[in-house]
């Protein structure tokens, strides 16, 4: 019976640190998308440095699990010849980058939760999750400190920079909900003191945002409409695409190395 | 526009993160291992040695086994890898040739474990050292009038900006 409990521990922990890594590789290969696309040199620089940091989440939280699953499979296998079912993702990070104004709203919005989630979970039994979080807790501080003025600018700029940054309001509210939803087996990870309630940061996170967005006279309004289904491997049809490009190389020669 | 002139030279402190690194390398046995690593470089940072970076942290030995122990700065830097590899190069070369080079994740890497040397190195090679209020001084002209252009540079760890007076473009090494 003891050994049952530990293998379902076991198993929840390795499935949270992939879906973590998941989180983490999508949200940096959208990012990776503006390389080359940035509106001018030093911002393309900025948004793949800030995908750069995501791919080096996403690889300590693959290794971790990776070691626990310890069934000779690596890092790369998870990222790579995994299907879309098997992603398990919170939605909004698959959305496409859209235009620059939808890529720094969700940069924003991002920024706040890392900031509050990666914080709650710097304070996780898991040692070595306490560390990655601890490490990856002062990026997103740096990424935020770029996100901010970007909004402000944009939103109080031309008539057109704020137009965009409404739409991409309209759309991003829809997915923002999916952030704070548990699922049962995660749930039983925040009562070992393993994971973080997200649910617990809604109205930080809430707070936070409306009180910024005002300041540009934009009043933030969590939408009715919701799209959840990510962390069960229930996807928007976007994530296909992604996914038939990140994995091309592997998918058509397996195994090869730089 | 003022120029300083050489003698007045910025001096570089020990933090306390960096005294406490430092006592740790000097109540260690092996000396010689240590002072072996300091021919390793950051690729991205020629002229900067890992120690003085910060991210060499520990040598330990277990019979005739060796474990050296180090970090990255970002979690996503890339260089890590390649200064793996450089470690177990040189320690081969050496002699040392059981050696296993290992990654550790706490405590986080922050710019106070740059060494007063590694402060000396960036100055020399024109980039300006994290400052904690971000009182970024053009490491060409030493001028104060300087202003942001991105907030990542050439590398994660680096920050453009550009300086007022003489117009040079220079890197700042994030304060982290």
């Amino acid at each position: 019976m003891k050994d049952e409990i530990n293998c379902t521990e076991l198993e929840n922990l390795t499935r949270f640190l992939i879906a973590l890594g998941d989180d983490s590789v999508i949200y940096s290969h959208r990012l990776s998308e503006w390389c080359s696309n940035g509106p001018y040199l030093e911002e393309d620089i900025a948004l793949t440095n800030v995908a750069l940091d995501y791919t080096g989440r996403a690889r300590l939280f693959y290794q971790y699990a990776a070691k626990l699953e310890d069934n000779g499979k690596t890092e790369d296998d998870i990222a790579y010849l995994r299907t879309e079912r098997e992603f398990t993702n919170l939605l909004i990070h698959e959305l496409p980058i859209n235009d620059f104004a939808f890529t720094m709203l969700r940069q924003y919005f991002m920024d706040v939760f890392y900031c509050l989630y990666l914080q709650a979970l710097s304070g996780s039994k898991d040692e070595s999750l306490s560390a990655i979080a601890t490490k990856a807790l002062k990026e997103s501080h740096y990424h935020l400190k770029r996100s901010e003025p970007w909004i402000k600018l944009l939103a109080q700029g031309t008539d057109e920079s704020r137009q965009r940054i409404l739409r991409a309001q309209a759309e991003l509210e829809n997915f923002t909900g999916e952030l704070f939803l548990m699922e049962t087996w995660e749930v039983q990870l925040v009562d070992q003191g393993i994971a973080v309630d997200r649910s617990l940061i809604q109205l930080e996170w809430e707070r936070q945002v409306s009180a910024f967005l005002a300041e540009s006279n934009i009043q933030f309004t969590q939408t009715q409409l919701q799209v959840s289904g990510g962390r069960c491997g229930i996807h928007t049809e976007h994530l296909g695409h992604l996914l038939s490009e990140m994995q091309y190389l592997q998918r058509t020669y397996p195994g090869m190395k730089w | 526009m003022v120029k300083r002139s050489i003698s007045e030279k910025r001096i570089s402190v020990a933090t306390p993160q960096f005294a406490k690194r430092k006592s740790h390398r000097e109540s260690s046995k092996h000396q010689a291992v240590w002072s072996l690593l300091d021919e390793i470089c950051d690729p991205e940072l020629p002229g900067i040695s890992i120690w003085d970076l910060g991210i060499l942290v520990d040598v330990v030995r277990q019979d005739s086994r060796w474990t050296i122990s180090i970090m990255s700065t970002y979690s996503g830097c890339p260089a890590v890898d390649s200064i793996g590899q450089d470690i177990a190069e040189l320690m081969m070369r050496r002699g040392y040739e059981d050696t296993t080079v290992k990654f550790v994740l706490a405590p986080a890497w922050s710019t106070e474990m740059i060494s007063p040397e590694g402060l000396d190195s960036l100055r020399e090679m024109k980039i300006a050292p994290p400052d904690k209020d971000n009182r970024v001084e053009c490491p060409v002209c030493q001028g104060s009038n300087t202003r942001l252009l991105s907030q990542f540079g050439s590398t994660a760890c680096k920050a453009l900006y550009q300086c007022q007076d003489c117009l040079e473009s220079f890197d700042y090494f994030k304060c982290f």
